[in-house]
């Protein structure tokens, strides 16, 4: 999939965390910050990277704000930040690549 | 050396302080000291004054000087305006390695950083820190030791020499020419002086600070004139709307009834419930539904509370107005109504020592039969942490926490199970603050775990059928379902403080975060 514009999800309310995807430079990159760093950091940026690898976005900047949120939080805004930057509303692939 | 609670004292730390580690609740159970006590200077002669002008004149009077101790209380608690008053006088004069011995410090003492920085400030003794003063010791600014010790520890360590407070300030509501302190009356009104009376007995000199100067003799005195070389007249010693807040509306978040619910079932079910029983309870949303709850069964079967005892608030208030409990033993208003309430009979105004002291000849937390705590993280060693954030920053105290924890026949932790994404019931809390033995059963929104230490409390809640019960693993392990396992927190090497027990020894240490 291919990031076309600029898309936001969530929220920075606590156990919530703010999804902003723009077109990349050819890669991954991803920005990452977190209320759990410490404890969570790296199962965060997991879930992160395997939710856009089965997206098949390979070419994004993503920005994650983080406050807490657990991780089907983190992937269904991750999901939906990127629907969203190619403007699909309809005929999502529930139980496809949204899980 | 490993300690009972199975936290690794480095020696140095051991060396430094002439401490030993953690070795049980009872390890000094009695062993005899001699009790220190002040250097006192007479005032024989009629004619001599004991008000001042100013602070900066009380420190000088005082003899105040590089590397002394400086003791004050948090009556006034997020309203409080003592403690940086002092403090910046005595930054102005020059003075420095002070060590501040209070009863405790808030986010009010966020101008002390500055001291802190600039050497002004190098040791803090305190029931715990929160905001800047926090973040500033576990980032290492602050050159000595930080003490961490209970209400009860910080009498313990006075009685014992162990901290001698060269100039205490204490801060009375009200005060007359000669030093008579109340907590009572005037615009700065917070209804007791429980923390300070250790410091009115033992302090080398005694300095009164107060914003309603009344006629001689104000009494009865909470700290007699017997015991106060000054008084100073201030504007002002506190915010009044911060030192007692009004009554903490009622929650109405589902997840603290429920376990509001719970705390009070495993309190009716357990043996202690019978006419005459002793409780404690805190000011979180689930204690305050739980004490409402429990008032109405009391009520129901005739039973009544013999006495309660701590910091008090609306809802132990109401159950004096209804008859329902002999006398409040209060150390700490929360609010108007406590404060309000302290002029009734049956509501007695105690010290921290008789709360909490671990070495008098017994306290009144000896004498409880439940109370009802919260916690920052409890681990399935049943140890509990209320100082240090999962994130490894300093951010709480102790309070009265290991003190009532361990007087208690029944001590109930209320806590969920989850803070946002980090587990509160965990495998090992950051920092031990109560040691496990003391915890004897642990309230979760998932359910409801028993010390095995206390096999007839776990048989007493099975039979009643009353509550979901879960071993603290299970519990655990729910939590780590939902949010994973976390990683234990990065510290660096140097060590920022330390984690004093009720009895002197380090129940674990604090290190400065990466």
């Amino acid at each position: 999939m291919k990031i076309e514009r600029n898309a936001m999800a969530g929220t920075l309310e606590s156990s919530d965390c703010m999804v902003t995807v723009e077109p990349g430079c050819g890669q991954v990159e991803l920005d990452l910050e977190s209320a759990v760093m410490n404890q969570f950091g790296e199962q965060i940026q997991n879930v992160i990277l395997e939710t856009l690898k089965r997206l098949e976005v390979e070419d994004v900047r993503i920005r994650v704000v983080d406050k807490g949120a657990l991780d089907c939080t983190v992937k269904a805004r991750v999901e939906c930040a990127v629907y969203r930057s190619i403007g699909q509303k309809d005929h999502l692939p529930w139980g496809g690549a949204i899980r | 050396m490993r300690n009972a609670v199975g936290r690794e004292i480095p020696d140095e730390i051991l060396r430094l302080t002439g401490k030993e580690p953690f070795q049980g609740n009872c390890y000094k159970e009695g062993v005899e000291y001699r009790k220190q006590g002040p250097i006192v200077k007479p005032v024989m002669d009629r004619n001599t004054s004991k008000l001042v002008s100013s602070i900066r004149e009380a420190l000088i009077k005082c003899g105040a000087h590089d590397g002394m101790t400086l003791g004050f209380h948090h009556h006034f608690r997020e309203g409080d305006l003592v403690v940086n008053m002092v403090m910046k006088e005595v930054h102005d004069m020059g003075f420095k390695n002070v060590t501040i011995c209070a009863s405790s410090l808030g986010k009010a003492h966020d101008p002390l950083l500055e001291y802190i920085e600039d050497g002004t400030i190098t040791g803090i003794e305190s029931s715990g820190v929160r905001g800047k003063i926090g973040e500033a010791i576990s980032h290492g600014k602050l050159k000595g030791l930080a003490i961490m010790r209970s209400h009860g520890g910080r009498v313990r360590a006075i009685h014992t020499g162990e901290t001698v407070i060269d100039i205490s300030f204490i801060g009375a509501s009200t005060c007359d020419d000669y030093g008579n302190c109340k907590g009572i009356g005037g615009k700065s009104d917070c209804g007791v002086l429980s923390y300070s009376f250790v410091d009115g007995q033992h302090a080398n000199k005694v300095v009164a600070v107060t914003d309603c100067l009344v006629p001689f003799p104000n009494f009865p005195a909470d700290i007699a004139m017997t015991r106060v070389d000054y008084v100073c007249v201030v504007d002002a010693i506190g915010i009044p709307e911060k030192i007692a807040t009004g009554a903490a509306k009622p929650t109405t978040d589902t997840r603290k009834l429920m376990m509001a619910d719970y705390c009070t079932q495993v309190v009716i079910n357990t043996p202690y419930f019978k006419d005459g029983f002793s409780y404690q309870t805190g000011v979180g949303g689930a204690s305050i539904a739980s004490a409402a709850s429990l008032a109405k069964i009391m009520e129901e079967r005739g039973i009544k509370m013999g006495f309660a005892v701590g910091g008090m608030s609306k809802g132990m208030v109401d159950m004096l107005d209804k008859g329902l409990v002999g006398k409040l033993l209060d150390t700490q208003d929360f609010d108007l109504f406590a404060v309000n309430s302290v002029k009734r009979p049956n509501h007695h105004r105690i010290s921290a020592g008789a709360y909490a002291n671990p070495f008098n000849k017994g306290a009144f937390v000896n004498k409880l039969d439940y109370v009802v705590l919260a916690a920052l993280e409890v681990d399935v060693h049943f140890n509990c942490n209320v100082v240090v954030g999962s994130n490894g920053v300093i951010t709480g105290a102790q309070g009265g926490h290991p003190d009532a924890a361990q007087g208690a026949k029944c001590t109930i932790v209320i806590c969920p199970l989850l803070q946002g994404r980090i587990p509160a019931i965990c495998t090992d809390v950051t920092t031990v603050t109560t040691p496990g033995e003391s915890i004897d059963v642990v309230v979760t929104d998932y359910g409801v775990a028993v010390n095995p230490a206390r096999p007839e409390l776990l048989e007493a809640l099975q039979k009643a059928d009353c509550v979901p019960l879960k071993t603290i693993e299970e519990l655990r392990d729910i939590a780590y379902s939902i949010v994973g396992t976390p990683k234990p927190v990065q510290f660096g090497e140097r060590i920022v403080g330390i984690i004093e027990s009720r009895d002197g020894t380090i129940m674990d240490v604090v290190r400065e975060v990466k």
